[in-house]
């Protein structure tokens, strides 16, 4: 090997033995598993007596042996003669140890494919010097670049079919780099080799002497461990918040892990998208000794040095690097995988760091058939193992970077009827312009087939105008009482009020929705559109949520709109930004409270007369 | 990071999106070394509390320190530890200690289908009164939804193909040919209702990556794993009749990873102590299709 390699570099990154996930991937039958198979041999990776084992079967089977029958062997799956999932092997060279995830070439399995290149540091890509470029090695190709592994080599297999000549290993490196360059991917290195025979795996072939760069061995070992995540700004998205008070720990925990950058003790950090501020206080751990500083990579947690409220799914950052993108409406690029296609007109639950959101197709801008790189402008789905532009709507908000700025905070996966049925990375942040929500409010009102009755006539025979009053905060608040206290204090005095509880509907018109979390968002139009109707028939329509936050809000006073809403929050709330036209203490004094919003009506006039 | 620091970080990762993502979730704890280990990273995750059941199988044929171990550590540590069995088959005696069966089945009645029944609640639980510092009959029969195992990659074939968050439907069967995709760190956490899902936060490790983290963490191990003076030493622990001890001279930690380096075990299968192994054809297939951890 020539002195020219990256491992005095990488040491000084850390002198412990260093262990590197490979991706092997490439169209059936170009030779991975041989590849595989003789990795393991070369390297004496492999259970002593396995080899000869597996030589002695095949001469009692009379069938020549192969490599590759060692990998299907150590994998039990001789039967079935193809890799059906995606399998680790283990192996070590001097310098350090492998993972190899051996990726199904079929293209029934590919799903399994991306579950291991989504893992990998670096792809090894096989293509097959007689056949050429097949479908799989573009497909492959392009989805090891989307999965974001940067290094990838290929490995152009059975040179020894080809005669070990030089013209076809230049013409296949030419047309693939050709390939690739399309979809901006740069292999680190192009190498002839046959798997069967030994060439260039583990030792320089003497039948390609015009060949004197890296064997595969030594590629691997030259591949850069280290991912360069920790010079860039730090991004921690929150999996949970944990108090185990029943424990007698006091500890109030953000968990997560970092994804990027750094934090210290004593910096300000700012939750998205809720927008709070607060400063790290602590770094926790367990059985560790005490630390102040915790960068990319750790599973950690923190504690804040104010109280404040926030949520699983939050991204937390610096306030003193560049700030990530904060939208609900998206430009991404998408892989599907779902055996029903990506529609428009259907929920989807997105999931981007620890965020969980509703997501719609908003747009398709062009789709992509990855075996042979054709755009079709036309098309308005997804179908199976397309690759598309296209626009996404979350129901709220979420906080996310552009993948070419931060890939780990730019990418997401769709789930579709309880399947992962996609994954993609985030182009940018639409946001400002018009949302599915504002286009739907724009053409509901323009279709609002109005009566003949006049909002003015309504006013004078009700003697007040019509409100959308919402009441929110914690569980336990006491809002409900207040609620349905004002009702009835309204109703007496002879004015159309009318109280929902959220139970009556949750049986009733949300039925079919079931219990799951995810329907939040459909939940809150419904409410929202029941107040359009129900403040057009003049009524003073009043409704309790729990722990509304600012999108919630918002989302409902666009839906009731034109008509307006109050919203009155009970105890601590959980608004950064919007504030509430009225704000009553958590407890039971309900006779107090309802004359406190009595007044408020009066002073909005929203009533005119009102005495307790 | 070195790389036990990476392998923790990514199976506390694990540990926790399970947490988030099922509220009727368990970890089964065999006693073993490697169920130990993850153990031991819950409270990683959880820093210093294990705020998920703990269950473990009693055939009644675990080598007695084993039990002992396992009761002293709940304690200690405030395991909300719970176990169930087979009563009608150790009753029945259809076991193979009692010569009525072979190991195979011997194994499907005291493991397979005790762990399905206590997954699903169908069977009696015993849960540990840390008050009285004894078992009593669990009055919670929920089904568990999520479980957490200790299964390695490296250990034989059948694990290697296994997902971090694995479906499971009804029967506990599994098409280990159609499994859903894991991007990046997005795992399948959405499940219809009626199946549930096994979550494998130590898919990465080998078996000396579990030594040297127990070494350096100074996780508190079963003596039966070190070699008290016979030359001999158990490497995987299951039930007595079924469990044989390698030749080692090992009576240390630091002996143990010397001796998984040095490779004088290669070339022996970790669980080739573990007769029932190679009646299932050497492959574990059968009994992992049918529910077996």
């Amino acid at each position: 090997m020539d002195g020219n390699v990256n491992k005095p570099e990488q040491m000084e990154i850390s002198n412990e033995r260093g262990q590197m996930n490979i991706v092997i991937v490439g169209h059936v039958d170009h030779g991975k598993s041989t590849v595989i198979g003789r990795l393991l041999a070369d390297t004496g990776s492999l259970p002593s007596g396995k080899l000869e084992a597996v030589r002695e079967t095949c001469r009692r089977n009379s069938k020549p042996f192969e490599y590759a029958f060692l990998l299907d062997a150590l994998k039990d799956e001789q039967s079935q003669g193809i890799t059906i999932d995606m399998a680790r092997c283990f192996f070590k060279t001097p310098y350090r140890d492998y993972i190899i995830i051996d990726a199904p070439g079929h293209i029934e399995f590919l799903k399994n494919m991306i579950t291991g290149a989504s893992r990998a540091e670096a792809a090894l890509l096989v293509i097959d010097a007689v056949e050429g470029i097949q479908e799989n090695s573009k497909r492959h190709g392009h989805m090891v670049s989307m999965l974001g592994v940067k290094q990838v080599t290929v490995l152009v297999n059975k040179m020894d079919l080809a005669g070990y000549r030089r013209e076809v290993f230049d013409r296949l490196r030419e047309e693939y780099s050709r390939f690739l360059s399309q979809i901006d991917v740069t292999p680190v290195s192009f190498i002839p080799i046959s798997a069967r025979e030994g060439d260039n795996i583990a030792t320089h072939s003497p039948k390609m002497e015009w060949y004197r760069d890296a064997t595969v061995l030594e590629q691997l070992d030259r591949f850069l461990s280290c991912r360069q995540l920790g010079g860039k700004p730090f991004r921690f998205p929150v999996q949970d918040i944990y108090k185990f008070t029943g424990s007698n720990d006091d500890r109030r925990i953000v968990a997560g892990t970092i994804e990027t950058g750094s934090v210290s003790v004593g910096d300000e950090v700012l939750f998205l998208p809720s927008g709070k501020k607060s400063v790290i206080q602590s770094v926790e751990a367990f059985n560790a000794p005490l630390k102040t500083l915790a960068t990319a990579g750790e599973s950690s947690g923190f504690t804040l040095s104010t109280q404040i409220y926030i949520r699983p799914g939050e991204l937390m950052v610096r306030t003193d690097e560049p700030l990530p993108e904060v939208g609900n409406r998206i430009r991404v690029n998408i892989f599907w995988l779902g055996r029903a296609p990506l529609v428009k007109g259907k929920e989807y639950k997105l999931k981007l760091g620890s965020a969980r959101a509703t997501a719609r197709l908003a747009e398709v801008r062009n789709t992509l058939d990855a075996s042979d790189l054709s755009f079709s402008r036309s098309k308005q789905q997804l179908d199976c193992r397309d690759v598309g532009e296209c626009v996404l709507e979350t129901s709220r908000p979420i906080a996310f970077d552009q993948a070419f700025i931060n890939e780990t905070t730019g990418r997401f996966v769709l789930i579709d009827n309880y399947e992962i049925a996609g994954g993609g990375i985030v182009l940018e942040n639409l946001s400002s312009g018009e949302s599915l929500l504002q286009r739907h409010i724009r053409e509901r009102e323009s279709h609002w087939e109005k009566g003949l009755v006049s909002t003015e006539l309504r006013e004078t025979v009700n003697g007040h105008q019509a409100k959308f009053i919402v009441f929110t905060g914690k569980p336990g608040t006491g809002k409900r009482a207040v609620a349905r206290a004002l009702e009835q204090a309204l109703f007496e005095r002879g004015l159309n009020a009318y109280y929902l509880g959220v139970a009556s509907i949750d049986m009733g018109l949300d039925a079919d929705l079931g219990y799951h979390n995810d329907q939040t968002g459909e939940r809150l139009r419904r409410i929202g559109e029941l107040a359009r109707i129900f403040t057009d028939a003049g009524l003073i329509f009043i409704t309790t949520i729990d722990d509304a936050d600012d999108f919630d809000i918002e989302t409902l006073k666009q839906l009731n709109e034109p008509n307006e809403i109050l919203v009155i929050s009970t105890g601590e709330h959980g608004f950064s930004r919007y504030e509430p036209d009225f704000q009553l203490p958590s407890g039971d004094n309900v006779e107090e409270a309802v004359s406190e919003v009595a007044r408020l009506l009066k002073k909005r006039e929203i009533i005119i007369e009102y005495e307790i | 990071m070195d790389h036990l620091q990476k392998l923790e970080a990514q199976s506390v990762y694990i540990l926790r999106e399970a947490y988030r993502e099922f509220r009727n979730l368990c970890m089964l704890w065999s006693i073993g070394k490697d169920s130990t280990v993850m153990l031991w990273l819950a409270r990683k995750a959880f820093f210093g509390h294990v705020p998920i059941p703990l269950v473990h199988i009693d055939t009644h044929y675990k080598i007695p320190e084993m039990i002992e171990y396992r009761d002293r550590i709940a304690l200690d540590w405030n395991l909300n530890m719970v176990y169930g069995e087979n009563r009608e088959a150790l009753e029945n005696r259809e076991t193979f200690p009692d010569g009525r069966t072979d190991r195979i089945t011997c194994c499907r009645n005291l493991k397979s289908e005790a762990l399905k029944h206590t997954l699903s609640g169908a069977w009696p639980r015993y849960r540990l009164d840390h008050e009285l510092g004894r078992y009593v009959p669990d009055k919670d029969n929920s089904p568990y939804t999520g479980v957490i195992v200790g299964v390695r990659a490296d250990e034989e074939g059948s694990r290697s193909k296994e997902r971090y968050f694995s479906p499971r439907d009804q029967d506990n069967s599994w098409d280990v040919g159609d499994q859903p995709p894991e991007f990046w760190n997005q795992f399948k956490t959405d499940f219809a209702p009626g199946t549930h899902v096994r979550i494998h936060p130590l898919l990465d490790w080998t078996e000396l990556n579990i030594w040297e983290y127990i070494e350096r963490e100074k996780i508190p191990v079963v003596s039966l794993y070190f070699n008290q003076g016979n030359g001999h030493r158990y490497r995987s622990l299951g039930c007595y009749p079924c469990t044989n001890p390698v030749e080692s001279d090992a009576r240390t930690l630091r002996d143990i990873i010397d001796e998984l380096g040095s490779g004088k075990l290669s070339n022996i299968a970790e669980r080739s102590g573990r007769a029932q192994d190679s009646e299932d054809g050497g492959g574990l297939e059968t009994l992992r299709r049918e529910g077996y951890m």
